[in-house]
């Protein structure tokens, strides 16, 4: 029996609902020996900003129970490097890319989106409005629904791809959040993006993480994200992609029927290089043995 | 790089929390002297990977060795492991040491602190290999002392001549690796060394007094290895070549590093 996975958002079709979340992926490039990227629903690339940024000092990431804190502080070469290497060397797959930009200022995230308006190669667009370690910028667009809307409406003025907004879950009310991004003009959302928090190096008297606070994912995160989902893709009728702490075809299928069209797998790549090409195989197989014979028929469906 | 499930061949203690684990792996056809393996935990609730460099490798019968301190979960469950057990192990990850920057140096000096000593002892038979004699190195090794005992120097013997030290003075010199290196009067002109970060800093000014080369490894906490999260960085004097920015990716454009490239 065979099952069709294949979902569109936005007019873009995906030949399966699995792709990477930004920043775990690097650009695929990293990732390529191990995960043929031709199989992925997409390849989403790191945050890329107008010019290069540094990032946050180290140390930039802790374990933490089922899962991890980051405060990479969205270190990247900057739009002009990233277009000639990362994106050229994305064009030779059979993939959607989507492109994850970040930005301090408004003006910053639309100098982004208006040098990639020209590349072909770019399906869509993801707004990063919500990492919790830059101190301006990012989560503050994404934090204030006011905000989030007008920066969603600008983007989308200046757009030639279809633009998917990434929320943060560091809000009271999720479904405000999505509501916001959905009046703006966007064409999707996605989130969840990873939780405040802190951890202490009790013997050393000393944050674990140089920035004192980091996100966090991994599957520690996945009820409440599960959560988050639920509630975002009740709230508007643009599509929702799924993510925080997905490992395997089952816990993309949860997404699903909490109302994703898509889903994303962040930190568990870092646990099995190979974890995309499993959890594609794992909702297969969750398909046929449940009799499902097209992907539609799980999505929202509880 | 290769992804796969490793056999343990053989796991032995070799002092006072420290043990040498061999491990069946195609890694060992691909690797060279200071890279690393990313080996995973069995645990559902520990995720990351943990980095250990390659202690040995032996590319016909497709085994390397890994030489590890217990300093949490992950090494205490190696550390228990036992012949025909298996765990996820990607590698090898990073640059290593060069080898050939020793070609046409005198006198040629290892520097290992504590549990650096590892990735040092595949680079002294790697320096054997290319031909460099045993008069031409010297090891200088440094422990904390008879409680955490010492392990490995015997090993240095054959490729090098090997100076020991210890902060309790129970073993060779009474004090730290530069000390021993003053002590004994030892005038380098090449230095490759891997320890702590207060000894690697030592060594980086050492080398800039006298106007000598010297490849240090940096540690640093690691989520992917494979230089995809740019948790691992490390502020360089030149502008690095993945970011064009001042931060290099330890996992990737290291772990070893002209001491004077980076800031430490
Ligand atoms: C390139 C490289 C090579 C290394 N080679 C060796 C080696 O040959 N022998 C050896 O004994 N040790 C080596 N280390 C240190 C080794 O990685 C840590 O001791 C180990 O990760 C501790 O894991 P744990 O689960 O026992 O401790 P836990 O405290 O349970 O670890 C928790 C988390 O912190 C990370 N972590 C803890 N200490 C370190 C550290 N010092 N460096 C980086 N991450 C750390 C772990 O990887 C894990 O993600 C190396 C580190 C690096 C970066
Ligand atoms: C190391 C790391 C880097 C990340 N970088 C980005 C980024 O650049 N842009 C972004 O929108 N999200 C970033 N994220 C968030 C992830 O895309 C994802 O939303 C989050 O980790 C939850 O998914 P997970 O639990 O499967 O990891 C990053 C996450 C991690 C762990
Ligand atoms: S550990 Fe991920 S970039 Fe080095």
């Amino acid at each position: 029996m065979s099952v069709d996975l294949s979902v569109t958002i936005a007019g873009t079709v995906f030949k399966n609902p699995v792709m990477d979340a930004s920043g775990t992926f690097g650009s695929g490039m990293e990732y390529a020996e191990f995960t043929d990227l031709n199989r992925l629903g997409a390849v989403v690339t790191k945050g890329v900003s107008n010019v290069p940024w540094e990032g946050n000092p180290t140390p930039r990431i802790a374990e933490t129970p089922s899962g991890m804190m980051n405060a990479i502080g969205l270190q990247n070469p900057g739009i002009d490097v990233f277009i000639k290497r990362d994106l050229s060397f994305l064009s030779d797959f059979d993939t959607n890319v989507i492109v994850n930009v970040c930005g301090h200022t408004e003006e910053e995230y639309i100098e982004v989106v208006e040098r990639l308006a020209g590349e072909s190669r770019v399906q869509m667009l993801e707004i990063n409005v919500s990492c919790p370690n830059v101190r301006t910028g990012g989560i503050a667009f994404g934090t204030d629904k006011r905000m989030l809307e007008r920066v969603t409406s600008l983007v989308k003025k200046k757009a030639k791809q279809p633009v998917i907004m990434k929320l943060s879950p560091n809000v009271t009310d999720i479904s405000e959040m999505a509501k916001a991004a959905e009046a703006g003009g966007a064409d999707a959302i996605s989130l969840i993006n990873t939780l405040m928090a802190m951890k202490i190096d009790i013997y050393n008297r000393k944050f674990a993480i140089a920035n004192r606070t980091g996100g966090l994912s991994g599957p520690a995160i996945r009820p409440v994200a599960v959560r988050m989902v639920y509630d975002a893709s009740h709230a508007v009728k643009i599509p929702v992609i799924g993510m925080g702490g997905i490992t395997s075809g089952e816990d993309a299928v949860e997404f699903m029927m909490a109302g994703a069209s898509a889903v994303a797998v962040g930190m568990y790549n870092f646990h099995d290089p190979e974890a995309m090409i499993k959890v594609i195989g794992g909702i297969e197989s969750f398909c046929v043995k449940t009799g499902v014979k097209d992907i539609h028929e799980i999505i929202g469906c509880i | 790089m290769i992804n796969e499930k490793a056999t343990v061949i053989k796991n032995e203690k070799l002092a006072t929390g420290v043990y040498s684990t061999v491990f069946k792996t195609g890694i060992a056809g691909l690797c060279r002297a200071g890279q690393f393996v990313m080996i995973g935990t069995k645990s559902d609730s520990r995720l990351l990977r943990r980095p250990i460099s390659i202690c040995g490798a032996d590319s016909e019968a497709g085994e390397i060795r890994l030489v590890y301190r217990v300093a949490g979960y992950g090494t205490e469950e190696l550390s228990r492991a036992e012949k025909g057990d298996s765990f996820e192990i990607l590698g090898p990850s990073g640059n290593g040491f060069p080898v050939d920057k020793a070609e046409n140096r005198e006198r040629i000096l290892l520097i290992a602190g504590g549990i650096g000593a590892p990735p040092l002892l595949y680079l002294s038979r790697a320096l054997k290999k290319a031909g460099t004699e045993r008069e031409r190195m010297t090891a200088v090794l440094g422990y904390r002392g008879v409680n955490a005992g010492i392990f490995l120097n015997k090993e240095f013997e054959e490729y090098a001549e090997v100076v020991l030290s210890s902060d309790d003075g129970s073993t060779g010199v009474h004090g730290t690796v530069m000390d021993a290196v003053r002590e004994k009067e030892i005038l380098p002109d090449i230095i490759y060394a891997c320890g702590p970060l207060r000894m690697l800093k030592a060594v980086k000014a050492l080398a800039a007094e006298k106007g000598i080369p010297a490849y240090i490894s940096l540690e640093e906490r690691m989520a992917c290895g494979v230089g995809a999260c740019l948790g691992c960085t490390v502020k360089t004097r030149h502008t690095d070549s993945h970011s064009h920015v001042n931060n290099a990716r330890i996992c990737t454009e290291g772990p070893v590093f002209e001491a004077e490239e980076v800031e430490i």
